[in-house]
């Protein structure tokens, strides 16, 4: 073993050793870490839920147009094209009179009167073009399209999302945009409340230990080798702490799933926030992992930086 | 071995002054004994030379280093050629006694297998050897302060600086480590020891300094030495 080598596995060596001898201020400052690391967890996980649950409603929302029956080929194709222009334009499906009417078929398999009924009359449904937007909050600019004069006067009746349902939509719309970025600044927020918990915490744990700093110190250790296991050490929290984080997150899911979705009022689609954890299990765990670490080598890069100097002032 | 060249330390600008121009010089291999009462300047002369403390003014030069030209990263080096032994031991909590005395090894990157060889045999000359997996919180202040010698003559330093080494100690354990301090100067390092205690400083018949004030106020060779006699410096 080379001279660097050894003390590589010295530094090592002398963290693991640290941590199973120093395990009461261990467990302390980890259970600190466990509880911080798994509120960033849970509230990344929330949001996720949060924002399939809001693109799930928009799903839902399209705006439909209804064609009157006298309407060239012309002028539908020149509407069309209008619509496909505008920008926020997700997709556009026409449905002609015969398609309108078999969707309409489809959707009333069951009711043989009123099937019955249709086929005695010529086919009373219009065709039928729906919009679906890119974003909900930008829908005034497909509305004051299709209410234009010119592409007015080819509606049979009024577009499908005034009235009532255009307020209902701009709710939504509103109150998706401010959420989503509550859930944002909320994440956002726990995870730098976590990293400054932690850092203070880890830091209490070297103050703790300051004497021994300052001792390796005066016997002429070099930075590297006091500094190493404590770095060591604390990367050992971090790892464990990840671990566990995950660990009960994952047991909220397997026992409390059912309670979870109760406490939600239904608004929130809990087995989302299941598949989301399942799915995304190896990323999340990776980035806890690394967040932990991160944090636990960090701080007690900064945190022991101060016992390891020396003096400088003459006086 | 060690030169002071008017050395001046001042804790705080309006303070007296803990040193003050104190001029010594301390050929190599001799052994002294520094005396003097609490707050006379003996830990600060010592601190001086370990670079814990910087002087004020003056020079201070040892083993050929002169620290007014010593950077930062290289006072770690400087260290590792002097043993310490600390009055409050300054012994490593979460380690045993035998990591103890190996951590000065370590850190200078011997081999472990030399760890494990030469560790015991330090241990066995201050007595410790049945005590190498106990931990510090577990031995009286005499074993913690054996541990504390046992850790700075391990590396065989040119120059050791032993801060009231005997005071937590019975006699007979106090003349035990006297006889090891005698022991290894005649190995050739050059120690340097501070006391309280009339009584040994009577019996070494070493060159004694005498602080008073920050200042030396005597300086003499003990006449009786008879193995080695060491040269009388004027300050």
């Amino acid at each position: 073993m080379g001279p660097r080598m050894t003390m590589f596995v010295r530094i090592i060596r002398a963290g693991m050793l640290n941590f199973v001898r120093n395990a009461w201020l261990a467990m302390a400052a980890m259970a600190i870490m466990v509880i911080t690391l798994t509120i960033i967890l849970f509230s990344v996980i929330a949001n996720a839920t949060f924002n399939n649950t809001v693109q799930q409603i928009e799903d839902k929302i399209n705006i439909s147009v209804y064609l009157k029956d006298t309407v060239t080929e012309k002028q539908k194709d020149t509407f069309l094209a209008g619509i496909k222009k505008l920008e926020n334009v997700e997709k556009v499906t026409y449905l002609s009179k015969e398609q309108a009417l078999k969707v309409y078929m489809e959707q009333n398999k069951g009711n043989e009167q009123l099937l019955s009924a249709i086929n005695e009359t010529d086919n009373p449904l219009p065709a039928t073009v729906q919009i679906k937007p890119r974003s909900l909050s930008k829908i005034n600019e497909i509305r004051s399209f299709v209410l234009k004069a010119d592409n007015l006067a080819l509606q049979s009746d009024s577009m499908s999302d005034s009235g009532n349902r255009r307020e209902a939509i701009d709710n939504i719309t509103t109150a998706t945009h401010i959420l989503g970025r509550v859930g944002v600044i909320a994440v956002a927020l726990f995870a730098i409340i976590s990293v400054l918990i932690i850092f203070n915490t880890i830091r209490m744990t070297i103050f703790n230990r300051r004497d021994e700093l300052q001792i390796m110190r005066l016997l002429g250790a070099s930075t590297s080798f006091i500094r190493g296991p404590f770095i060591v050490e604390t990367i050992i929290y971090g790892v464990l702490s990840a671990i566990i984080s995950i660990l009960i997150i994952n047991g909220v899911f397997v026992t409390a799933s059912a309670s979870l979705q109760a406490t939600s009022f239904g608004l929130l689609d809990i087995s989302y926030s299941q598949e989301f954890f399942g799915k995304y299990y190896w990323q999340l765990l990776a980035s806890q992992l690394t967040l932990g670490i991160l944090i636990g080598a960090v701080s007690s890069l900064i945190a022991t930086r101060r016992y390891l100097k020396f003096k400088t002032a003459k006086h | 071995m060690i030169l002071l060249d008017r050395v001046t330390k001042q804790y705080g600008k309006h303070l007296d002054p803990a040193l003050d121009r104190v001029s010594l010089h301390i050929e190599p291999k001799e052994f002294v004994v520094v005396v003097g009462q609490s707050g006379a300047g003996k830990s600060t002369l010592l601190k001086l030379l370990t670079r814990e403390e910087r002087p004020t003014s003056g020079k201070i030069i040892v083993g050929g280093i002169d620290y007014d030209k010593l950077p930062d990263r290289n006072i770690p080096l400087l260290r590792r050629k002097i043993g310490t032994v600390f009055q409050d031991f300054k012994l490593l909590p979460n380690k045993t006694v035998f990591e103890n005395v190996a951590f000065a090894l370590e850190i200078v990157g011997v081999s472990t297998k030399e760890i494990k060889n030469t560790v015991p045999r330090v241990l066995e000359i201050v007595n410790l050897k049945d005590k190498a997996n106990r931990m510090p919180r577990e031995l009286s202040g005499g074993e913690r302060q054996r541990v504390a010698i046992a850790r700075a003559i391990v590396r065989q330093p040119k120059i050791l600086i032993a801060d009231e080494p005997t005071g937590n100690l019975d006699p007979k354990h106090a003349w035990d480590v006297i006889a090891v301090l005698e022991k290894i100067n005649r190995y050739g390092t050059t120690v340097l020891l501070t006391t309280h205690n009339q009584d040994i400083v009577a019996k070494l018949k070493r060159r004694v300094i005498t602080i008073q004030n920050g200042k030396i106020a005597s300086d003499r060779a003990n006449t009786q030495s008879v193995d080695r006699q060491p040269t009388r410096r004027v300050a």
